[in-house]
């Protein structure tokens, strides 16, 4: 259940469209189902009240849609943030992927939002999602009705949440939250005590069921090159569709190494693939690996800020040290 | 297609003593490209350049691999060979079979097998060699010394006397550095002040010198011929243009208990201080670990007895910035600290010293204005052990002090030896070495004069322990030629301690790009041939902070160092590396990690206009690379997530290629 109600975020946008501050909204819609919310841009009072959406499956991160929309014209656009898109703004803001002074950002609280993969698997049929009491009402359609915890089907980023802090807005809608002491790393430490060939194995394991539809690519807010490097012939490491093992060894590696202290873990990449690779372990492994050789630093909590692998301070690690306490791991 | 001629080098038997010349030209004849294929004993010699410039014209060669030594060796050299045939000397590519190869292996085979790999690396990468031309940048005609010791004054004093501008950046209030604390020089014992502060004095006087005393650099940025330095000036609480350096300060202040770091802690001098008579600049400094004033607030009595009204407690550090076409390093070096050889009872008793502290008792202008007396209870000591090697050649105890030679002990120990003999005659003065070391003009001469004419005891042989018993020091050592142990009842105990660079070379060194050894001294860009230049350019060394060195011997380099950087400073322009970074704009996003990353500040930004395949146009910002400011070091090249930057000469794709053929 979230705190803030649609009422106050369609009142706060419809004010900001009358008011002339915005003259549009960044926003999420229904989808075709209950859960698949999907990201939208409403222009009037009367489409928010008929379209806008918000509810447990606001999860969608809207940096790229607020890219687009920030370039198109001169005037602002609103854009409603949760605390954790507020790293992937600020990480855009960093890298001067849109001009700030176009965007109108209202800061939301957020509860956590829903897996819908783990309401699917708990459910057949579904017909419709609810709330109800705080858990979560599905009615199916061979089951009937089907009411589940709401904590176990929070999505995994949600239950090793990392901040409920907003790190940037113009407005702020109830209460800010705290960065939190989140447990995210602990699946990365359980795949880093696998042996060598353990590790191989259940990465050969997860990444061979890719089917290179490049969603994790298309959402990352950190993926911003003009030309990506898999589809550009020169790079040598071209491979625009599946072909063969590509997937398994080298994409999804390159790509983590691409997005190395600029990824903000937002965990994008694994909410958007649709065969649940759980691709955000990739990255952070790398910010795990960042904050124990140069101390702790967390993408976008501050714009402009510089990451430690483009960063040099007299206090740095000697190379050489880095790969002794990588260890039997490095 | 490219058409490339490879010439195999046998460097005489360098080379061709572990590698198969003739197998490395035949096995290239068949790469990709190549047209031309031969070896000669000597690639470098005129004979050899011959081979090459006629190959070229012969083949219409347009690129060429040249197997030799190390491109730090002769890259320029067959540059201009290439370039003297009419092609672009860009089009050259070293594959070093030398020192990576022929000098790395013992066997034939596999030194052969790897020259060939590494010449296939150099064909593939000039197969995709395209044609540079370098660019040129101004040069400031303005150096800087780092450093007011002996060497950083020769060198200023040689570079101003050819009439450029140099400043001197000095850590303490004045110049004149550890040669400033030394009572005489060997081998010719003239008094180390008669012959240096005519020196100071000169610099002071000295129309094209600025002196930052009391002060350090705390950036460099840019490159040679342009460099962005920021000197921080400490603040001194005293206006160098007002004070005349008469004194009255320095008597009347009532804070008197400071250790008096001029005579290393042996007497005590006031808050506020010239360190000694002679300073340059000759201005008062107070020191604000001491000063009541500037503590609590409460005294002030030297800005009451100042006449001249240069007393400012309010003073504050105050940061300079200047442009430079070179950089001098003269940082110097300091006796290592003795916590770490407690056999010698340095920290147990004062009558044991270290030779520094030894040239400060004997000088007159010292804490017994000259009179060799005990420090602990100002007798005069008739039994003197001098020991040499403190630290020094420590091989198998590196851990407490230096593996290398400290080269200067062995001369002043026999000057402190002579000395005191000549003025105590009955003082007996032993001396325990492990060698004693002499090349130098009239120095053997000089040490035997100390054993043949004064009576200087020189044992060879190491002390093993001092003990104090009473007011006796108990030495025990060894006399190795005579074979047995020895006990001596000393009165003064005086070690020759090893010298280190000084701790600021380290954080220089990094803020200059400039390499160093594991010992923290600078290193040279050729140990031989260009022993006072340090491989980044610009950047040249004086003095003792490339090596341990004497007075002569640091004046000597002191003067190498000026007439290198009066030869750059002389050109009004420099050619510029066109081996620089490039952004294709079409790929960049404008995220500005390359300008984050590049050490230079050669990467601006700008928005520009782009066609779009709807035909509209996009604003989009994107990095520019100004030429003449980028050194070509690749940060940025490989920050580049996008993959749009990238370095002429040195392309990802011509990396890779070498990659690909290595890996083949």
């Amino acid at each position: 259940m979230q705190e803030i109600k649609r009422e106050d975020l369609i009142a706060k946008a419809a004010q900001l469209l009358a008011d002339g501050t915005v003259d549009r909204v960044i926003g999420w819609k229904k989808g075709e189902f209950d859960y698949d919310v999907t990201p939208a841009v409403f222009t009037s009072k009367e489409e928010l009240e008929n379209e806008f959406v918000w509810n447990d499956f606001c999860g969608a991160n809207f940096s790229k849609y607020l890219r687009k929309e920030a370039e198109k014209t001169e005037s602002k656009a609103a854009v409603f943030l949760k605390p954790c898109d507020t790293y992937s703004f600020n990480q855009l803001l960093t890298e001067h992927k849109f001009d700030r002074e176009k965007v109108y950002a209202v800061g939301v609280p957020c509860n956590g939002m829903l897996d819908d993969s783990k309401i699917k698997a708990a459910a057949n049929g579904i017909s419709s999602v609810s709330e109800e009491n705080g858990k979560v009402a599905v009615e199916t359609l061979y089951d009937g009705k089907i009411t589940l915890e709401r904590n176990e089907m929070l999505a995994e980023r949600c239950v090793n949440c990392k901040s409920k802090k907003h790190v940037a807005y113009d407005e702020l809608l109830g209460e800010d939250g705290e960065v939190l002491d989140s447990a995210r790393f602990d699946e990365v430490a359980k795949i880093e005590a696998m042996s060598a060939d353990e590790r191989f194995a259940f990465w050969q394991n997860e990444l061979s069921r890719c089917i290179r539809c490049n969603a994790c690519r298309n959402i990352c807010p950190a993926c911003t090159c003009e030309k990506c490097v898999f589809d550009n012939p020169d790079s040598g490491v071209e491979n625009k569709a599946i072909a063969d093992s590509f997937e398994e060894k080298m994409f999804h590696i390159i790509r983590a190494f691409h997005v190395v202290g600029r990824c903000t873990d937002c965990g994008e990449c694994s909410r958007v693939c649709p065969q649940n690779i759980p691709l955000h372990l990739l990255n952070r492994k790398f910010i795990k690996d960042i904050n124990g050789f140069y101390g702790d630093y967390q993408a976008g909590a501050e714009a402009g800020s510089r990451a430690p692998i483009v960063d040099f301070t007299k206090e740095d690690l000697e190379p050489g040290e880095a790969v002794e306490r990588g260890g039997e791991n490095a | 297609m490219q058409r490339i001629g490879v010439f195999v080098c046998h460097c005489g038997t360098n080379i061709a003593g572990t590698i198969d010349v003739k197998a490395v030209a035949e096995a290239l004849k068949n790469e990709p490209g190549v047209v031309f294929s031969t070896d000669y004993q000597y690639m470098c010699s005129q004979a050899g350049q011959d081979i090459i410039k006629n190959a070229i014209a012969e083949h219409k060669l347009t690129g060429i691999v040249v197997c030799s030594c190390s491109p730090r060796m002769h890259e320029n050299t067959f540059r201009k060979t290439a370039a003297a045939a009419g092609l672009n000397s860009y089009m050259v590519e070293i594959a070093n079979i030398r020192e990576q190869c022929s000098w790395v292996h013992k066997e034939m085979p596999v030194g052969t097998e790897k020259a060939i790999i590494l010449g296939k690396a150099a064909v593939a990468k000039v197969n995709l060699n395209a044609p540079l031309t370098p660019g040129e940048s101004p040069v400031t005609k303005r150096a800087l010394v780092i450093g007011g010791g002996i060497a950083g004054i020769q060198t200023a004093l040689d570079i101003a006397d050819a009439g450029f501008p140099v400043d001197i950046v000095e850590t303490k209030p004045t110049i004149g550095g550890k040669m400033a604390q030394l009572d005489k020089t060997f081998p010719t014992l003239d008094c180390a002040a008669c012959i240096l502060t005519p020196k100071m004095v000169e610099v002071a006087q000295h129309e094209n010198i600025r002196i930052f005393s009391y002060s350090e650099v705390s950036e460099i940025k840019g490159f040679v011929g342009n460099f962005d330095v920021t000197i921080k000036r400490r603040a001194r609480y005293v206006k160098e243009d007002l004070c005349t350096g008469c004194g009255a300060c320095t008597e009347k202040c009532p804070q008197k208990k400071v250790p008096n770091e001029f005579n290393l802690g042996m007497d005590n001098r006031r808050a506020i201080y010239i360190p000694f008579a002679q300073a340059v600049p000759k201005v008062a400094t107070i020191d604000a670990d001491y000063c009541t004033m500037l503590k609590t607030g409460k005294c002030g009595v030297c800005s009451k007895v100042c006449t001249a009204g240069a007393i400012d407690y309010q003073a504050k550090d105050e940061f300079v910035e200047e442009k430079y076409g070179a950089i001098v390093a003269a940082t110097g070096f300091n006796p290592i600290s003795m916590d770490k050889f407690d056999e010698y009872a340095y920290s147990q008793s004062k009558d044991v010293i270290t030779s520094l502290e030894f040239e400060r008792l004997t000088n007159a202008a010292g804490p017994t204005a000259g009179k060799l007396l005990r420090p602990s209870d100002g007798e005069h000591p008739h039994t003197i052990v001098f020991v040499q090697c403190v630290g020094s050649r420590c091989a198998a105890c590196a851990e407490k002090g230096k593996e290398y030679c400290s080269k200067i002990c062995c001369m002043y120990t026999a000057k402190h030896a002579m000395l005191t003999r000549d003025k105590y005659p009955d003082t007996d003065v032993y001396v325990f070495y492990i060698d004693v070391r002499t090349p130098g003009k009239a120095f053997d001469e000089f040490y035997r004069r100390a054993v043949e004419e004064y009576g200087v005891h020189y044992i060879k042989g190491m002390v093993g322990k001092v003990s104090p018993e009473g007011n006796k020091l108990k030495v025990q050592a060894s006399d190795l030629i005579a074979g047995k142990q020895l006990h001596i009842d000393a009165d003064l105990v005086v070690l020759a301690a090893a010298i280190e660079p000084d701790k600021s070379a380290r954080p220089l060194a990094t803020m200059l790009t400039a390499s160093m050894d594991t010992n923290d001294f600078f290193t040279e860009a050729h140990p031989k041939l260009r022993p006072v230049e340090s491989p980044t350019a610009g950047v040249f060394l004086s003095g003792t902070c490339q090596g341990p060195k004497d007075i002569p011997e640091t004046v000597s380099q002191a003067g190498a160092a000026a007439s290198k950087v009066i030869g750059l400073l002389a050109k009004d322009k420099l050619t510029g590396n066109p081996c620089v970074a490039h952004s294709d704009e079409n790929m960049c996003n404008g995220c500005s990690t390359c300008g984050n990353v590049c050490p230079y500040g050669a990467i601006t930004y700008e928005d520009k206009e782009f066609r779009m395949p709807d035909r509209t146009t996009k604003m989009r910002r994107i990095a520019v690379v100004n030429e003449a400011v980028c050194q070509g070091c690749g940060c940025c090249t490989v920050a580049c997530m996008s993959g749009a930057m990238d370095l002429k000469g040195f392309m990802n794709k011509q990396i890779m290629a070498e990659v690909d053929a290595i890996c083949k």
